[in-house]
């Protein structure tokens, strides 16, 4: 019930009607669109006027709309999620825009997320590597106290940190090298620092980073682009650490095997 | 048919502890031979998943999104409860039972209860253990708040995403056993029926999001863990893709539905901004235990915030409610949020709102203890209304925010179908006709982890091993119904989209059947639907076709499910002739709080499916042998 007057704006988007279709950029124009608006909100309005005058609607992925579940995934005027700073897609609004603008929509695009229609990609190959080891080998009921683990809030905190990621793949997109390195640090980042992650510490980081490469994501070059985009804002801190994972877990490998051929 | 509750005999505290020695096993050898399908991996469904994987069955799970991690359990930002007592204020399990039962004002079932303030000391264990990031003290210890009202700091939190952190740790549980081959998960796959032979579950029919295929799954049992069904109301704090579509076929094909008119109604969300609105925010509970919630004294009053002197504020809450203040329970919060709008003294352009203020906290503490305990949710305010909340007022309303209604299970959490399970939020069982704060976390993750792998075996130890096949005729029926009705939605053709019907429908509930009920109103929405839902049978249009990635296909289906769900709900509220928790009757009040009437309803309503829009009613007795009955009162 704004009562300020509602923008004009051209969208081209990114349209493909599936895996194995060619895409292609289409111009429409949306008009009275509030500042209040969240950017998805628009998408619904034009979707909305689409099927009623009998064309398909655009596809996006978007579930929770409060920046929390990584599912939407915009690339917006060149940059992931658009223009502001840790910023999901569904939290932008359209008061970030103004009356008259051209905005560019266009899926994550990179080889290990394919376009499965329209700005829809799939990323199961980021829970692939989640499978490959993310996690804290514990079943169900054989625990301790959670008090008799003590962690300093420091470390805690830090940890809580790497672990705010919502595995989007905005650092993925943004990247030229279509490089997972700030995903799968963040992750490797969170259980190395915590005393629970200790055990499996240098079999996690190489089979994790084994999978990334597998999936085909590129190398890091260092650009820092992945930070600058992410929602979430997780650190470069967490490549860095990722690296000296890496390399420890190398070692340590080199030197168990060693040890077992009884050298 | 007669419904059973299973609660084992016995003292409460020994009820679970027996139980468990009574149940049957199946043997560890032979657990690989049973299949458990496991729909929906929120807490709920990625908690029992893993769990099940971990004894050796063998599990498949389905979820709607691209991956099992963005649930809308993702979502939850305030925390967990469990009677950990690590703060040594007086907290126990029985203080938690005792809180929780009142909370859900005397409408839930002891046995369940009990053992839910029981094993919730286990799932914090289990969280830490998986490196959950929980919020810690300076010596290292876990920290916890108090919240919703609660007279002990019993809630365990990581920043304000306790969900996000505890959903991770599940789904980390549930990602080992899809690598250790235990699990095979299906995402973007929709279950849209339950198939049942000789009266048993026995596998459902799925339909793949991306390639329109549908497809058959058998299993010895199936868990529905397919989270509540807000968005009936179109608006809510739910994700956009929740939806009751699992639970509501399950009762299409025998599963009793119960208590479907409790529903919560959060007292701090962001207000309706426009029509365009597509889903409300939530901003946490625990803004109450700093924020003062006031409007003006006098109706009508256009000056800002900052322009209304101290003496022509209303601080009603702590006006009505001079012990708990602005700490009360969620459903009296709204109430009370809704009566002063309704009294014309609403704030804001719509004057839909209140005002949630920290200008007293800000004085108190300053702006940067203010900051760090609520930074994210003040940007998350400013992001949203472009207002910066340090320095005038937020403005809030009530939102639907979860429903305590679902799918009715036994101790044992099976539905009237055996073999076939409802966890979480898809279940009615634990939260009564009001849910506490941080208590569905505790709630899901108590069904997935520590109940489901122990009842299970108890059924499943009975069940031969012998697998069915989907070339069963049972299957063929379903797939052929299920191809049917998508054929049938995109032939009708017509000229009014899905979201006008899902709005419109929305909003005979909100008026009718959401903050404040009444016999007539209840009766108008009954029509008001019915009409509805034919009209949308003869005039929605869905473009292109049922093999492929379809959205509005999809919104279709589950609307045409929330559209018979809405009137069963109507139903519900009509039929309770009562106020309680979130189903509060206009004609059963003192002094606008609720009164219930315990000696003709204190029972859980359990409907069940005799065709569209025809129900029978059964009802299960609650039985209070330790806990007695009083008037809730927060003055
Ligand atoms: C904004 C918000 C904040 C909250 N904060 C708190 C809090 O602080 N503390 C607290 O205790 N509670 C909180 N809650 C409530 C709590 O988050 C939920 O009740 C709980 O997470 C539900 O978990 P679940 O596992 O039952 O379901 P969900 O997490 O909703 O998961 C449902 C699963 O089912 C799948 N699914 C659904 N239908 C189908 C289908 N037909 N086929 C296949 N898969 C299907 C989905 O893909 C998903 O995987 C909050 C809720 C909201 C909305
Ligand atoms: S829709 Fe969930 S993060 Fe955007």
């Amino acid at each position: 019930m704004s009562t300020t007057k509602g923008m004009n704006l051209t969208l081209k988007v990114w349209r493909q009607k599936n895996k194995d279709s060619e895409g292609k950029m289409v111009d429409y124009k949306v008009s009275n669109i509030s500042p209040d608006m969240s950017f998805l909100e628009m998408f619904d309005v034009l979707n909305e006027e689409l099927l009623l005058k009998g064309e398909d609607p655009i596809a996006f992925d978007h579930d929770c709309r409060e920046g929390i579940c990584g599912m939407c995934s915009m690339y917006i005027n060149g940059k992931p999620h658009g223009p502001w700073k840790g910023t999901t897609t569904c939290q932008l609004h359209m008061r970030a825009f103004k009356d008259g603008d051209t905005i560019f929509v266009e899926p994550w695009r990179a080889k290990p997320f394919p376009v499965l229609k329209d700005l829809v990609v799939d990323r199961t190959s980021f829970d692939r590597i989640i499978q490959a080891g993310g996690y804290v080998s514990v079943n169900t009921g054989v625990t301790v106290d959670a008090n008799e683990i003590p962690i300093a809030k420091p470390i805690a905190d830090e940890a809580f940190n790497s672990a705010t990621c919502i595995g989007c793949g905005a650092c993925v997109a943004t990247c030229k090298n279509a490089s997972a390195m700030l995903f799968v640090s963040a992750k490797i980042t969170q259980l190395a620092l915590l005393p629970q992650g200790q055990p499996e510490r240098a079999k996690r980081a190489q089979k994790m980073v084994e999978q990334m490469d597998a999936e085909g994501f590129g190398a890091c070059t260092n650009t820092g682009s992945c930070s600058a985009v992410c929602p979430k804002e997780i650190s470069l801190f967490n490549i860095a650490k990722m690296n000296r994972e890496y390399l420890t877990a190398k070692v340590t490998a080199e030197e168990e095997k060693q040890y077992a051929a009884g050298v | 048919m007669k419904l059973e509750s299973k609660a084992p005999e016995g003292l409460l505290a020994e009820k679970w502890a027996k139980h468990k020695f009574n149940m049957k096993l199946v043997n560890p050898a032979n657990k690989r031979k049973y299949d458990v399908i496991v729909v929906g991996t929120g807490l709920a469904g990625a908690s029992a998943a893993a769990s099940l994987a971990e004894l050796g069955y063998n599990v498949k799970a389905f979820c709607y999104q691209d991956s099992p991690r963005r649930a809308h359990s993702i979502a939850a930002q305030g925390g967990i409860n469990a009677a950990k007592n690590y703060q040594n204020d007086g907290d126990s399990v029985y203080r938690l039972f005792y809180d929780t039962i009142k909370g859900g004002d005397y409408r839930a079932r002891e046995a369940n209860v009990y053992r839910l303030a029981q094993v919730s000391v286990n799932i914090i264990d289990q969280c830490v253990a998986q490196g959950v990031p929980f919020a810690r003290e300076y010596g290292g210890l876990l920290d916890n708040r108090s919240f919703g009202g609660s007279q002990v700091s019993r809630t365990f939190y990581a920043r304000g995403q306790t969900g996000q952190q505890l959903l991770l740790g599940a789904y980390s549980a549930l990602s080992r056993q899809i690598a250790n081959g235990k699990v095979t998960m299906y995402p973007r796959t929709e279950m849209l029926d339950v198939v049942t032979i000789d009266g048993k579950a026995r596998g459902i029919v799925t339909r793949n999001l991306v390639t329109g295929a549908i497809e058959s799954h058998s299993a010895h049992a199936v868990l529905l863990c397919t989270g509540g069904y807000g968005n009936v109301f179109f608006l809510s704090t739910n994700a956009m893709g929740c939806n009751a579509s699992a639970a509501f076929r399950a009762y299409r094909k025998g599963a009793f539905f119960s208590n479907p008119c409790y529903t919560q109604i959060h007292p701090t969300c962001i207000p309706v901004s426009g029509d365009h609105q597509s889903k409300l925010t939530l901003m946490s509970e625990s803004l109450r235990n700093d924020g003062r919630v006031w409007v003006p004294k006098k109706a009508g009053d256009n000056r800002p915030a900052s322009q209304i002197p101290e003496d022509e504020r209303d601080y009603f809450l702590e006006r009505k409610y001079p012990s708990f203040g602005n700490l009360v329970p969620r459903d009296v919060a709204s109430r009370n949020a809704k009566y002063v709008c309704d009294e014309g003294r609403g704030v804001g352009e719509t004057k839909l709102a209140v005002y949630l203020d920290f200008a007293d906290a800000i004085k108190r503490n300053g702006e940067g203890w203010v900051s760090a305990k609520y930074g994210n949710l003040f940007d998350m305010y400013a992001k949203i209304t472009g207002e910066n909340p340090y320095k005038q007022p937020m403005r809030i309303y009530p939102a639907v925010h979860y429903t305590m209604g679902g799918l009715w299970v036994d101790y044992n959490l099976m539905t009237t179908i055996p073999g076939l399970y409802a966890l979480g939020e898809c279940n009615f069982s634990d939260h009564g006709a009001n849910r506490l704060g941080a208590s569905a976390l505790m709630q899901g993750l108590a069904d997935g982890y520590f109940v489901i792998p122990y009842t299970i075996g108890d059924y499943l130890a009975g069940m031969p091993v012998t697998k069915v096949e989907t070339s069963h005729p049972e299957f063929q029926k379903a797939e052929k119904a299920l191809k049917e009705q998508m054929t049938k939605l995109i032939n009708i053709k017509g000229n009014k989209t899905v979201d006008q019907y899902h709005r419109e429908l929305g909003k005979i509930m909100w008026d009718q059947c959401g903050m404040s009920r009444s016999a007539e109103g209840l009766k108008l929405a009954k029509k008001q639907i019915r009409e509805l839902r034919a009209d949308f049978w003869k005039n929605v249009k869905i473009l292109g076709t049922d093999e492929e990635l379809n959205i509005t296909l999809e919104k279709a289906y589950r609307v045409a499910d929330f559209l018979e769900l809405g009137e069963l709900m109507v139903d519900d509220a009509l039929n309770r002739e009562e106020s309680c928790g979130g189903h509060f009757r206009e004609e059963y009040q003192y002094d606008g709080e609720a009164k219930r009437n315990d000696d003709e309803f204190a029972y859980v309503a359990a409907w069940e499916y005799k065709g569209e829009g025809e129900t029978q009613l059964h009802k299960e007795e609650l039985v209070f042998e330790n806990v007695k009955l009083t008037q809730r009162s927060y003055k």
